[in-house]
C-alpha cells in the first residue's frame, strides 16, 4: 500500500519537474502566473536585459490593481508614479503578448479575484503572483503561492519555480458558527492562536466541518490569510461547494475535459493516515467576532473583550510589541473593543470584496443610516463584482446608507492610490494587514469581518450586528 | 550576481522584533519601475526619527543588520531586499526569518542568517559597547565574529553554495529544459489556458 499523503503534499508531487539533490531545491511546474503592476517591471526588465522571452503566455495573465483609482476611472491616472508603473504593466504585456485587463475592462479587479471570476482558478494547480495574497486561491484546492520579483521573472523565463518542500500543518475547525460570526472571523481567531509566526515552513491545510460549510467566497477568505499566520500557502480540499462554484465559468475545463478535471478533483485530499507536522483545533461553536487591537494581525481580541495589558504578555519580546502597539494605536488597556469609536470604514480587499462579503454588509445596513462622522467606503474587488452588485441593487443600499460606492481596486487596503486615512485616523477595516502606516501614514487599523464593519458604520464604534437589534 | 565569501563591515543593531516588509519599505516606495535605488525608502517612516539608529554614526554606512527575531514579515515585496542592499547591506541577521523575506534575499546576494536569540542580545550588547568596530561575516564558516565575539548562523547549504558561486536562478533552471519540455508534453488539456481569452 502507498504512503498515505496530505492534499499539500500530493500536489507537489504531482507538479515535480526536477527532484532536487543534495540540498537543491524541487524544480515545479507552474500551471498558472497572475500578474499585476507592481512586482512585475523589474522582471520584465530582467527578460529583456537577459534578452529572454515568456515561456508560456498562454499560462500567464495580468491586470491592474495597486494603483488604481477608484473614482473618475475615465482619467488618467493622477499620480505620476502610479500611472508610470501601469503603463509599464501595459506596455510590457503588450511587447510581450500577455493577456491583460486594464482599468475599465469587466474583469480588471484585484488579481485574487479576477482569477477564481474567470475559471482560471481551480483545484489541483499550482497557482503563483508576484503578491503574498496568493494564497487566496489555495481555496480550491491548489497550491498557491506569493512570490517575488525575481521568482515572476524566472516563472516567465522557466514556467518552473524551484522550491524547497514545506512542512504541513492541520487547521481543524468544528462546529458551526453562531450568527454574525464568518470566515474572517476564524481566520482572525486562528492567526491569534499561533501567531504571525506561527506558519512559518508550513503549508496550512483548512479541515473540518465549519470549513466544509463555507462558501467559496469564504474559504478564500480565509486561505487569503495564511500569510498573516506566517505560512506560505494555505488550501482547502476541492468538493461539491468548489466544483458548483467553477462549473461554467468562462475558462472552467468543458465536456469530457470537466469530466476528466472533476475525476480527479476528487482525488484531492488528505488521505486517511496521513501525518501532518502539526496540528491546531479551533472550536467554531466558541468563535466571536473577532478584531484587531495592535499593529499585526495576530494582535486579535474578540469584540466582546478588551485592549489587553501588556503587562499581562509573559513572553517579552509580545510584551514589548504590545506597548508599542497600544502606544501607536493610542489605546489603554481594559477598554472595552465595543467602545473604541472609527472614522473610517473600509469594506474591500482581496481578502472580503466578493459579492458575498457585499451582500452580507448590505444586508446589515439596509435601511438604516451610517454613523455622523463616519465614512464608508465600499471597493469591490473587481469590476465584475461591482457590475454584480448593481445588478442587485446593492450600490443603492450603500448609497442610500451613505456609504461611497467606488470602483475595484486594492485602494485603502495598502493606500498605494489615493484613498488613504489620514494621521490619527482609525479604521474598521475587511482588509487583510494592520501594520503601522499601512492604510495611511499614522493611519490606526483595525482588522473586522464584512458584517462587523457594517454595524460599526452603523453605530460609529467597534460593533457586532447583534448590537442592532437592540 | 557577484560571489561572496568573507567581508567586513559596520554592523547595526536594529533592536525591535517582527520588522514587516512594510516598514522595510513602505508601500509608497513601490511604485518604481527600476531594479535599483531604492536606498532612501528604507525604513522610511523610522527614518524620520534622527534618533533612530541608521541615522546615527557610524550605523549609517552599516553593511551588516543585527535584528530581532521575525524578520521580513508580510508582503512578498523584494523591494524590501533591494532597499537593504542598495543602503548597503550584505547580511541580515535574526533570530527567525519570514520565509519569502528569506528566499528573496538569496537570490539576491543578500545573507539572511539565522542566529540564536541569544547570540543577537550578545552582538548587540557588543555593539553598543564599542559600536565603530566592523564585525566579520564568514560565509563558508558560517560565522559572525566581532572582537573577541564568535557567533555561528545558519544558512540553508542550497542557498550557501549559490551566495559563494554567485549564481542566476534563471540559468541553473534551464539546465533542465528536457525535463521541463517533457512534462509539459504530459499535462492535461483540462488545464487552464489564458489564451485564447474567454469571458471578454
Amino acid at each position: 500500500m502507498t504512503k498515505p499523503l496530505t492534499l499539500a503534499e500530493k500536489l507537489w508531487n504531482d507538479h515535480l519537474v526536477v527532484k532536487g539533490e543534495n540540498g537543491a531545491p524541487d524544480l515545479l511546474y507552474i500551471d498558472l502566473h497572475l500578474i499585476h503592476e507592481v512586482t512585475s517591471p523589474q522582471a520584465f526588465d530582467g527578460l529583456r536585459m537577459a534578452g529572454r522571452d515568456i515561456r508560456r503566455k498562454d499560462l500567464t495573465i495580468a491586470t491592474e490593481d495597486h494603483n488604481t483609482p477608484t473614482l473618475d476611472i475615465h482619467l488618467p491616472i493622477a499620480e505620476p508614479t502610479s500611472r508610470a508603473q501601469v503603463q509599464a504593466l501595459r506596455d510590457n504585456t503588450a511587447e510581450f503578448g500577455v493577456r491583460i485587463h486594464s482599468l475599465g475592462d469587466e474583469n480588471q479587479g484585484i488579481v485574487h479575484v479576477v482569477g477564481p471570476q474567470l475559471g482560471l482558478t481551480m483545484p489541483g494547480l499550482t497557482v503563483v503572483c508576484g503578491d503574498s495574497h496568493t494564497s487566496t486561491h489555495g481555496a480550491f484546492g491548489s497550491l498557491a503561492m506569493g512570490i517575488g520579483t525575481s521568482e515572476v521573472e524566472h516563472v516567465l523565463a522557466t514556467q518552473t519555480l524551484p522550491l524547497k518542500p514545506f512542512k504541513t500543518m492541520a487547521i481543524n475547525v468544528e462546529g458551526t458558527l453562531r450568527p454574525g460570526v464568518s470566515a474572517k472571523d476564524i481566520i482572525l481567531a486562528v492567526i491569534a492562536k499561533i501567531s504571525t509566526g506561527g506558519g512559518q515552513g508550513y503549508v496550512l491545510e483548512y479541515r473540518g466541518s465549519a470549513i466544509r460549510s463555507l462558501s467559496m467566497e469564504g474559504r478564500m477568505t480565509i486561505c487569503n490569510m495564511s500569510i498573516e499566520a506566517g505560512a506560505r500557502a494555505g488550501m482547502v480540499a476541492p468538493d461539491e461547494t468548489t466544483f458548483e462554484y467553477l462549473k461554467g465559468r468562462p475558462h472552467a475545463p468543458e465536456g469530457a475535459d470537466w469530466d476528466a478535471a472533476v475525476e480527479y478533483w476528487k482525488t484531492l485530499k488528505t488521505d486517511e493516515g496521513a501525518e501532518f507536522d502539526a496540528e491546531v483545533f479551533i472550536d467554531a461553536d466558541k468563535l466571536d467576532p473577532f478584531v484587531t487591537w495592535g499593529t499585526n494581525p495576530g494582535q486579535g481580541v474578540s469584540l466582546f473583550d478588551s485592549v489587553p495589558n501588556p503587562a499581562d504578555f509573559t513572553d517579552p519580546s509580545e510584551r514589548s510589541a504590545a506597548e508599542r502597539a497600544l502606544e501607536y494605536m493610542d489605546l489603554t488597556p481594559g477598554t472595552k473593543m465595543k467602545e473604541i469609536a472609527v472614522n473610517t470604514v473600509f469594506l474591500g480587499s482581496c481578502t472580503n470584496a466578493r459579492i458575498e462579503d457585499l451582500r452580507a454588509a448590505a444586508e446589515i445596513i439596509k435601511g438604516r443610516k451610517k454613523a455622523d462622522g463616519v465614512r464608508m467606503m465600499v471597493v469591490p474587488g473587481s469590476q465584475k463584482v461591482r457590475i454584480q452588485a448593481e445588478q442587485e441593487g446593492l450600490d443603492q443600499i450603500f448609497k442610500d446608507f451613505g456609504a461611497e460606492w467606488r470602483f475595484a481596486g486594492c485602494s485603502m487596503c495598502l493606500g498605494m492610490n489615493p484613498d488613504q486615512l489620514a494621521p490619527g485616523e482609525r479604521a474598521a477595516s475587511t482588509s487583510n494587514r494592520n501594520f503601522e502606516g499601512r492604510q495611511g501614514k499614522g493611519a490606526r487599523t483595525h482588522l473586522v469581518s464584512p458584517v462587523v464593519a457594517a454595524a460599526t458604520a452603523v453605530r460609529g464604534t467597534l460593533s457586532a450586528p447583534a448590537d442592532l437589534e437592540a | 550576481m557577484e560571489p561572496i565569501s568573507v567581508f567586513s563591515g559596520v554592523a547595526a543593531p536594529l533592536k525591535r522584533s517582527n520588522v514587516d516588509t512594510d516598514q522595510i519599505i513602505p508601500a509608497v516606495y513601490l511604485k518604481r519601475i527600476t531594479k535599483t535605488g531604492f536606498e532612501d525608502g528604507l525604513f522610511a517612516n523610522w527614518r524620520q526619527d534622527p534618533d533612530f539608529v541608521l541615522n546615527q554614526e557610524p550605523f549609517k554606512t552599516a553593511q551588516v543588520l543585527i535584528a530581532g527575531s521575525d524578520f521580513g514579515t508580510g508582503s512578498s515585496r523584494e523591494h524590501a531586499v533591494w532597499a537593504l542592499r542598495d543602503f548597503g547591506f550584505k547580511a541580515v541577521f535574526s533570530s527567525k526569518f519570514a520565509d519569502i523575506f528569506r528566499g528573496n534575499s538569496g537570490k539576491q546576494g543578500l545573507i539572511a542568517g539565522v542566529i540564536s536569540e541569544s547570540d543577537t542580545e550578545v552582538l548587540w550588547a557588543a555593539i553598543e559597547s564599542n559600536p565603530g568596530l566592523e564585525v566579520e561575516v564568514d560565509l563558508p564558516a558560517q560565522q559572525v565574529r566581532f572582537a573577541d565575539v564568535t557567533v555561528p548562523f545558519e544558512i540553508d547549504e542550497y542557498t550557501k553554495w549559490r551566495l559563494m558561486e554567485g549564481l542566476d536562478d534563471i540559468g541553473i533552471t534551464l539546465q533542465n529544459e528536457a525535463a521541463i519540455a517533457a512534462f509539459e508534453a504530459k499535462r492535461e488539456s483540462w488545464r487552464p489556458k489564458t489564451l485564447p481569452a474567454k469571458g471578454v
